[in-house]
């Protein structure tokens, strides 16, 4: 469902506030990759490799290695340079200005230019920021996303199993409601998994027999909010009494999304059964494990140990 | 897995009382059943799944399912939007 993401260059000018020294360039080139390079060894003439589909940052020292070159072999190298058609943007640091060379030939070949005034390392920092945010695999879930004492709980299972009804239950103990039923979910760093709400659904949630509900003007401001870490993954299922459930939570499930590997509780549901506790509670002992305390490890350390101590005194 | 490309002829498009009909419908099946546009994938059984989507008069999308009855589920959705009306 994730599909490969891309920017245009133009997004990117916008985005972070460039400054574009030949505004008749192609401002449509996409920008699908969140690598940056600083081109120094192609402009000194090393071009196997040359990541050309990046965007090319200059600071200071790429400018001062061309303006020490003589004039032909500067021309020669700023040609090769930007001979490339996949190189989406050529990016000049600290406010400098771009040399004439270059300028002529980039506006020659329709090839964006760009300047900040940022030192080039914070440049680079800034622009990878927005590169990721804009680039990061996505994908949509059917679930809610719902922030219980803090932690990201994504509640899972079939329609109607009483995903909403747990979260409006939620909602009314004082927990916030990021999404229901559809939630989009973006990968923002190799182990961290965002979720937020597609734009036409922000605060709405729907209950069988009530309709579309807005969370916010029910609850008030302090009810939801736009986005969330996604911590863990609880699964609602019906209960079936042909299967074994976990009695004493050793062992950690996990599931995976995107990639990224979540704990996952698989909660067996009946009548009567309140979800919106076991989901406080199970917030509550993610957070207890996450701070080194294991209900089921140490009771099980422990029960080995009165065994042991039993041994000996036989 | 059954799977149908339509594009949507109910005049004011796949939005909230159609849509409503739309999820209802789907409901009544036992398999998984998907709705896709743009790329994008949502629960055919999810109200606020297919809202999402904004699915408009004449735009295609993908009705996906799964399971025992998913042909059944496919064609009589598939019949729901195509239906002029």
């Amino acid at each position: 469902m994730s599909e490969p993401r891309s920017v245009s260059v133009a997004e990117l000018v916008e985005g972070i506030g460039m400054h574009v020294f030949n505004s008749d360039a192609d401002l449509h080139r996409r920008i699908t990759t969140m690598d940056i390079n600083r081109p120094g060894l192609a402009l000194a003439g090393y071009f196997r490799y040359h990541p050309a589909e990046r965007i090319q940052l200059l600071g200071r020292t790429e400018l001062s290695l061309l303006e020490g070159m003589e004039e032909r072999e500067q021309r020669l190298r700023v040609y090769a340079f930007c001979s490339y058609d996949r190189t989406p943007c050529i990016v000049i640091a600290r406010g400098l200005e771009p040399p004439p060379a270059l300028l002529s030939v980039a506006q020659a070949k329709r090839l964006p230019v760009l300047g900040v005034g940022m030192v080039t390392t914070r440049a680079a920092a800034v622009i990878s920021t927005f590169l990721e945010a804009r680039l990061a695999p996505e994908t949509m879930m059917h679930g809610v996303l719902v922030d219980v004492y803090g932690i990201g709980i994504l509640i899972t299972g079939a329609s109607g199993i009483g995903k909403s009804e747990t979260a409006l239950e939620l909602i009314k103990r004082g927990h916030r409601l990021v999404a229901d039923d559809a939630v989009i979910i973006r990968r923002v760093s190799d182990d961290t998994l965002v979720g937020s709400t597609p734009p036409l659904l922000q605060y709405l949630l729907e209950i069988r027999g009530l309709g579309v509900l807005n969370a916010m003007t029910l609850f008030g401001a302090g009810a939801v909010r736009t986005h969330k870490k996604v911590a863990m993954v609880i699964h609602l299922e019906a209960w079936r009494d042909d299967v074994a459930y976990d009695r004493l939570g050793i062992d950690e499930e996990t599931v995976q999304i995107l990639d990224v590997e979540l704990p996952c509780i698989t909660v067996p549901v009946r009548p009567g059964r309140n979800l919106a506790v076991i989901v406080e509670v199970a917030a509550m002992n993610h957070r207890l494990k996450r701070m080194g305390y294991h209900a089921a490890r140490e009771f099980s350390d422990q029960l080995a140990r009165a065994v042991e101590g039993h041994d000996a005194y036989d | 897995m059954v799977e149908q490309k339509v594009v949507v002829r109910l005049r004011s498009g796949l939005l909230a009382r159609p849509a409503a009909l739309f999820v209802q419908e789907a409901n009544r099946f036992s398999c998984d059943t998907f709705v896709e546009k743009d790329g994008k994938e949502v629960n055919a059984k999810s109200i606020m799944g297919i809202m999402s989507l904004a699915i408009a008069h004449g735009q295609e999308i993908t009705i996906r399912a799964q399971g025992s009855d998913a042909e059944e589920a496919v064609r009589r959705l598939t019949e729901m939007v195509t239906k002029e009306d």
